[in-house]
């Protein structure tokens, strides 16, 4: 493997992190990490589809027109987020009705979108589908992080196994209702960006 | 009186930033100051409304289980649903490209100002997300969507213009070096959301 191809695959993980660095894709980071299941899933959901997505689109790079060029990558968009979302419905229907239209607005996530702009569009299949797969794990890796917060003050839960034990509440400890709600999410992930801006310097803004 | 409490409570209460995190992207990108916050809100509002009102009419003609029937008995069990995205999705994209062809030709000044978010505006969250919501949701008829859609619309706008005049203010202050920019700004948003709660809950 070259150093190229090595850099594609580790750079959006830590130092180009798509939600973090490049702030997209935030809208569906906080809306499912109240649960560290539904996050996994999610995570999952846009990796494959900012791949694959990825992988169609360099294939047609030279044959699109670039005047129509948003509504082409829409519907290859789409078409990926539909085949996800069908087999979601046959095969985990609990997690596909909790995520409700987040799985459906992967179409318009950021990321997605982004990486077949910025990458995809001017390189070769595979290094766009590397890419894309890799820029979905930096994805999923905040929201693990975020659900692991959120679930485990939340609900004293991790993927639905009980780990704060009964004892704890019987001596008084209360499950932290606010972490859950919306508000909690945003300053969460304020201070996820302020430790790691924190650590690498280099990304602080002037 | 149903239109109006539905109207207050997608402003308020079921406000697409504060809420459902819907548009966040461009929520953030745009929000340094408040003329172009203003410009980008007041095109999603108008988008909304007008994309809104034909997804609905879409998916109650078309694409539920059984919608076609007016076709004729045969098409009675025809079930479209698994389409809703890509046709969703198109008809935003066909609608913004409309609006930004018809804008340019009849109001130069408005294109001025607005032209370059409306292509933006096509991969915005909040627009697909609008009429996500509005699938499940049950409206009875059209004139529902479309004040959802209003509502929704203008909660946006709120929220933007706000956070674009906090953020204006905020280059004066004294922010550690490590949140200037895009963390402080996440931060104020979840404040503004905790202040956005105290709405909950409000029925008329």
């Amino acid at each position: 493997m070259n150093a190229n191809l090595k850099e594609t695959i580790l750079n959006p993980i830590l130092k180009g992190n798509p939600i973090t660095v490049l702030v997209l894709g935030i809208c569906s980071s906080l809306a499912v990490t109240v649960e560290m299941k539904g996050a996994l899933v999610m995570a999952l959901s846009v990796t494959i589809v900012t791949g694959l997505s990825s992988f169609v689109l360099s294939i047609l790079r030279n044959t699109i027109p670039n005047r129509v060029r948003i509504i082409v990558q829409l519907v290859v968009v789409a078409l990926m987020v539909i085949l996800v979302d069908q087999i979601l419905k046959a095969y985990a229907y609990g997690i596909d009705k909790q995520l409700s239209v987040y799985i459906g607005l992967i179409i318009t996530n950021c990321i997605v979108m982004g990486r077949i702009e910025a990458f995809a569009l001017g390189n070769k299949p595979i290094p766009s589908l590397l890419d894309g797969l890799a820029n979905g794990v930096g994805y999923g890796l905040i929201l693990v992080v975020m659900s692991f917060f959120r679930e485990l003050f939340g609900s004293g839960t991790l993927l639905g196994i009980r780990i704060i034990p009964e004892s704890f509440y019987a001596a008084g400890y209360m499950n932290n209702g606010l972490v859950i709600l919306p508000p909690m999410a945003l300053i969460l992930i304020g201070c996820i960006i302020w430790i790691q801006r924190g650590i690498q310097k280099d990304l602080q803004e002037k | 009186m149903e239109y109006l409490n539905l109207f207050i409570k997608s402003i308020f209460v079921d406000n697409m930033i504060f809420a459902y995190f819907l548009g966040m992207c461009s929520y953030l990108a745009v929000s340094k100051n408040v003329k172009t916050a203003s410009g980008l809100g007041l095109a999603v509002i108008f988008v909304l409304f007008v994309t809104l009102p034909i997804n609905y009419l879409l998916n109650k003609y078309v694409l539920l289980p059984g919608a076609l029937s007016w076709l004729g008995d045969s098409f009675k069990d025809v079930d479209l649903s698994f389409l809703s995205f890509i046709i969703f999705i198109a008809v935003i994209a066909a609608i913004t490209q409309l609006v930004e062809m018809v804008v340019e030709k009849f109001a130069p000044a408005l294109y001025a100002s607005l032209g370059i978010y409306l292509p933006l505006i096509a991969v915005n969250c909040a627009i697909l997300g609008g009429s996500l919501f509005m699938q499940n949701k049950d409206f009875v008829n059209v004139g529902e969507s479309a004040v959802y859609a209003l509502g929704s619309g203008i909660g946006w706008f709120l929220a933007i213009v706000t956070l674009a005049a906090i953020r204006e203010k905020m280059q004066y202050s004294n922010v550690p070096p490590a949140l200037k920019g895009i963390g402080i700004a996440f931060i104020t948003v979840g404040l503004m959301a905790m202040a956005f709660m105290t709405f909950m809950g409000i029925s008329l």
